[in-house]
């Protein structure tokens, strides 16, 4: 079973318009690990992962979740299981505690047997490393670090399998984008997750992921083992955009 | 004194206006259209046009509706009907930007069903009208629902286009976290629904203090007692409401769901994913 990628991308391209945002992607993304998708603006990241969770469709191509083409999938119970953090989080009207119920009461009839096993929401704000007492707090109120810890602990509330973050840390001053990195981290080897995870800082992916996909004008350049392609990559302009990056 | 009283000399004597005394009233738009160029504001054209317009337009109706009033055909009335809601709906979707042809039908099918049954529910139940089709009641009475059901569908519209432009973020993060479009929407949907209906609320709550409704002052005007011309105001007010709310609910709810494709992703304004789009055709 762990043979099985948890995503499969085959032959996809997308268009938007004229512009071709992906062309030609094939790319394997091994369950259970944290990969991180890199590479410099209007590289296709963002619209890449965007189609792990159908926020949006490929123009043409394969996209198949642990063996199964995406679209024989329910999308809403797609979307449970491939949780997404966006880049700049949206906090729904309430507290903090509501944002996770909500989360939660969302599931669809069709997941009573998942929901037997629903997470408890004080559980997942530990682990989002947000202190439990936040709960009762009005989530429009919160910074921008906690409003991101809240969106990924309201993401946890579905139970998925996978967890896409989109540039989660970006918006963040450096010291909390760290903490959150570290949660990522965390998260990953306590709920065995396979993360997903767009980021334009290099020494963000190194730290955190076991695996590396530099994109670079809608295609994939390079994939593999995070430290291989980090001390020796193969493609010249991997090495030319780590150089840079440095 | 220009105009004559041409009935006799009862309690109820109505005075006629004369083509001259209308001549007279058009001073009023000049004093517009003079403010307009004073001002460069643009304006003298669109009310010169528009006062033209409105002469020919009403002088017009005001021949079809006699005639219609002394054929007494139930088929010619419907047809009056028809055009009336026609005009309405290219009114109403004239302004929207995109999906022109999507909001066409949807505008329309929502005032004939909202105008419509409000119409209906007036003719057979309230008034019990015979015969049912009588153009001197059914006329007058659509197309003063028909232009606030317009309004309603045009704000519904707007503001709903609007609201899920502004609220592409929130609606996204619901349907990431497996929300249904209908459930990832509601916020925008509910502020369409209030835009279209507050000024039916705030008419309700103004009509007789700051406002004389149109019917009401013509009936008086005309000779009617103040009372039975307030009886049929109500009645009116009560249908703007009505069709105000059935239209908006309808262009609302129906108009919410050309924002997502068949797979539930959003398409605001950007092009949708080519694959969704085709499947959702």
């Amino acid at each position: 079973m762990n043979d099985v990628p948890a995503f499969c991308l085959r032959q996809v391209e997308q268009s938007r318009g004229d512009v071709r945002t992906l062309r030609a992607i094939n790319l394997d993304i091994p369950m259970g690990e944290v990969v991180a998708i890199v590479g410099p603006s209007g590289a296709g990241k963002t619209s890449l992962i965007r189609l792990l969770n159908r926020l949006d469709d490929p123009s043409q191509g394969t996209v198949m979740y642990l063996g199964s083409p995406i679209e024989s999938i329910h999308v809403r119970q797609l979307r449970r299981r491939v949780a997404f953090v966006f880049q700049t989080p949206v906090m729904f009207a309430g507290t903090v505690a509501d944002n996770l119920a909500l989360a939660r009461d969302l599931a669809p009839p069709a997941e009573d047997a998942r929901a037997t096993a629903m997470p408890d929401a004080g559980e997942m704000l530990r682990l989002a490393g947000v202190d439990p007492e936040f709960a009762s707090r009005d989530a429009q109120s919160l910074s921008g670090g906690e409003r991101q810890r809240v969106s990924i602990a309201r993401a946890l509330m579905t139970s998925p399998d996978a967890l896409l973050l989109d540039e989660p840390t970006s918006a963040l001053d450096p010291d909390v984008a760290d903490h959150i990195m570290a949660t990522i981290r965390t998260l990953a080897e306590r709920m065995h997750l396979t993360v997903v995870m767009v980021t334009h800082r290099l020494e963000e992916a190194r730290a955190v992921s076991s695996h590396t996909v530099f994109m670079e004008a809608g295609s994939v350049i390079e994939s593999g083992p995070t430290e291989a392609m980090f001390t020796a990559p193969n493609a010249a302009r991997t090495r030319d955009y780590l150089v840079r990056g440095k | 004194m220009s105009a004559a009283i041409t009935s006799a000399a009862v309690s109820n004597a109505v005075l006629t206006l004369r083509w001259y005394d209308l001549a007279l009233a058009s001073a009023l738009v000049l004093v517009a259209m003079a403010i307009s160029v004073w001002q460069r504001l643009g304006l003298a054209r669109g009310f010169a046009v528009g006062a033209i317009r409105a002469v020919v337009q009403l002088v017009a109706v005001g021949y079809v509706l006699a005639f219609l009033i002394s054929i007494q055909r139930w088929y010619l009335v419907l047809l009056a009907l028809l055009v009336m809601l026609i005009a309405a709906t290219l009114t109403a979707t004239d302004r929207q930007k995109g999906r022109r042809a999507t909001l066409f039908v949807i505008s329309g099918t929502a005032m004939l069903v909202g105008a419509g049954l409000t119409l209906a529910y007036v003719d057979a139940v309230v008034m019990r009208l015979h015969p049912w089709y009588d153009p001197q009641y059914l006329i007058p009475l659509f197309g003063m629902i028909i232009g606030n059901a317009m309004n309603g569908a045009a704000l519904a519209a707007e503001r709903l286009s609007s609201e899920m432009e502004l609220r592409r973020a929130e609606v996204e993060s619901y349907l990431a976290l497996g929300a249904s479009p209908k459930r990832a929407s509601a916020e925008a949907v509910r502020r369409a629904l209030v835009a279209a209906m507050i000024p039916t609320v705030n008419m309700l709550m103004v009509v007789g203090l700051v406002s004389l409704p149109g019917m009401m002052t013509g009936q008086v005007i005309a000779g009617q007692s103040p009372i039975t011309a307030v009886r049929y105001q109500i009645v009116v007010v009560f249908m703007l409401a009505g069709a105000v709310a059935v239209t908006s609910v309808v262009v609302a709810l129906w108009y919410q769901r050309s924002f997502f494709t068949s797979a539930e992703q959003l398409v605001v304004r950007s092009i949708p994913s080519p694959r969704s789009t085709i499947a959702a055709r």
